[in-house]
């Protein structure tokens, strides 16, 4: 059975009303901004099913925006957050959409400026999120644990050499995810381990030939 | 130390008179490997986060973006503040007014503290609030108690997901009144018994509560409902301090409500298919927020 802690019933602190449309949105801003990088010059946002309809009403909206922005879960500028993204000159667009295949909680991010992203995530309820798609690329990124996350040309020896240097640096590996969208092109790892990378892992990495994008996700705090 | 994975193995680990919220907060240090200290003192930040939103929302008289909430806490407290006799106690009065507080805040984005969720964060705090002050409680025992209604719920989690979309609202406000009525009992020094009591008596009398919220806003009815919860965890605690007894054991109460939660049709299960949620207000709001709540470029 699952340790469910005291803590995690009474808590966490956050700004409401729903801790799937609200605090679960920030969390998928928070993790979306972090695997696009830096800061964004437009984000467009697309909401999906019970996010479209009832976003406005639980702050969905401002909720994401905050995400991108940095803001944590009961950061009371996220009312505000509209504001905010203004003073950063961050552009802002939202659509809606209704789509029966897609959870009922989902939202696109796509993330523009000298470089495009496209990112999907899903809330889950009780603030649980996961980033499902990045680029195309299957993933599953949720916050719970340090994730790498790697887009690379697919060819031989890429996941030997990869995980030598996370071998090379006593870290466990989790949970690892790799995909390819078409043969010789380009494939993606996500790759969720038990303890922090350290930014001299995450260069080595990118100095990998053959490696086009390598992001450290953190841990979203509780 | 080991888990504690249903009521029995509670009342065990209790047996030699160790007080509940005891064993709950010796449980927590060992599995989340923390010193009491530190845990006590999240505790403590949460409670003030609950008292902190309770006063703002009392303050504050603004129709949520809906407009179906967000003036009625003030109401309420207003009419203990002026009449002169009135059928109930001061602490009836708090209960009521701080439970809608707390949610009215919730609804306008202010900060709360989910417990145990957003919909049914204004059950524990009404009531810890309403006795300590009314009934003169220390801080340090409003925290031993919010540990005690934490742990309840906890080993309530521990069996079903507390989510109305998977067992409807019993498993939201139902569980934060039974929380609440076990705080309440253990502030006034009640016995271990007499605290699972409590939260057996208060789950007993919410259980199959349909989940059917009005335009899938966290608003009617959860708000109104955390006050009733509220006075529900009033009646449970006076009656198991009183000596009374549920007849049936808290742990199968729990299978019942598991059944019950299965039964229920998902178009009362938070899907707003069902209940409230189709009555001819709801969809008529709904035709008017669908107009309103239409995304621009901005
Ligand atoms: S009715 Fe549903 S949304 Fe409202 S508090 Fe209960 S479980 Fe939560």
């Amino acid at each position: 059975m699952k340790y469910i802690s005291i803590l995690d019933i009474i808590g966490p602190s956050m700004i409401g009303p729903s801790s799937s449309h609200t605090a679960g949105a920030v969390r998928l801003g928070l993790l979306a901004r972090n695997i696009y990088g830096s800061k964004p010059g437009w984000v467009k946002f697309t909401l999906y099913n019970s996010f479209a309809k009832t976003g406005k009403g639980h702050g969905t909206d401002k909720a994401l925006i905050a995400g991108i922005l940095g803001f944590n879960v009961d950061d009371p500028r996220i009312r505000n957050s509209y504001e905010y993204a203004k003073n950063e000159s961050i552009q802002i667009e939202f659509a809606a959409e209704d789509d029966p295949l897609r959870h009922p909680n989902a939202v696109d991010f796509t993330f523009y400026n000298e470089a495009s992203m496209f990112i999907s995530g899903k809330s889950l309820g009780a603030g649980e999120v996961e980033i499902d798609n990045i680029k195309g690329f299957k993933a599953s990124i949720r916050g719970d644990l340090h994730t790498i996350f790697i887009i690379h040309k697919d060819k031989p020896g890429m996941l030997s050499r990869v995980t030598e240097f996370i071998q090379e640096a006593n870290l466990n590996i989790a949970t690892l995810l790799c995909e390819r969208n078409e043969k010789g092109k380009e494939a993606a790892m996500t790759i969720c381990l038990d303890s922090v990378p350290s930014e001299d892992l995450i260069n080595s990495i990118q100095n990998i030939s053959g490696v086009y994008i390598v992001r450290s996700i953190d841990v979203l705090k509780k | 130390m080991k888990n504690i994975e249903n009521f029995q193995e509670l009342i065990d680990s209790a047996r030699s008179n160790k007080k509940i919220t005891l064993v709950f907060q010796e449980l927590e240090c060992s599995m989340l490997e923390k010193e009491i200290t530190e845990l006590r003192k999240i505790m403590s930040k949460h409670l003030n986060t609950m008292k902190a939103a309770i006063k703002q929302g009392l303050e504050t008289c603004q129709l949520s973006e809906s407009g179906m909430s967000g003036t009625d806490s003030s109401k309420i407290f207003q009419r203990y503040q002026q009449s002169e006799k009135l059928p109930c106690n001061m602490l009836f009065g708090k209960i009521i007014s701080y439970a809608l507080a707390t949610m009215e805040e919730n609804q306008r984005m202010g900060k709360v503290v989910a417990c145990p969720t957003a919909g049914s964060c204004g059950i524990v705090p009404a009531v810890i609030t309403a006795y300590a002050e009314e009934m003169g409680i220390s801080v340090e025992k409003q925290i031993d108690a919010m540990f005690t209604a934490g742990g309840i719920g906890k080993i309530v989690a521990q069996r079903m997901p507390l989510a109305g979309a998977v067992a409807g609202c019993q498993a939201e406000c139902g569980v934060a009144g039974a929380m609440a009525a076990a705080a309440i009992v253990d502030m006034l020094d009640g016995n271990n018994s007499q605290i699972i009591n409590a939260a057996a008596l208060a789950l007993k009398n919410i259980m199959g509560l349909a989940c059917d919220p009005i335009a899938g806003l966290v608003e009617v009815p959860c708000i109104k409902r955390n006050s009733f919860l509220g006075i529900h965890a009033v009646a449970a605690s006076e009656m198991a301090l009183a000596g009374i007894e549920s007849f049936v054991p808290i742990d199968e109460i729990i299978d019942a409500m598991i059944q019950i939660g299965n039964l229920m049709s998902p178009v009362i299960k938070e899907s707003s298919e069902g209940g409230l949620a189709v009555t001819k207000t709801a969809l008529e709001l709904n035709k008017k927020l669908e107009n309103l709540w239409d995304y621009q470029v901005s």
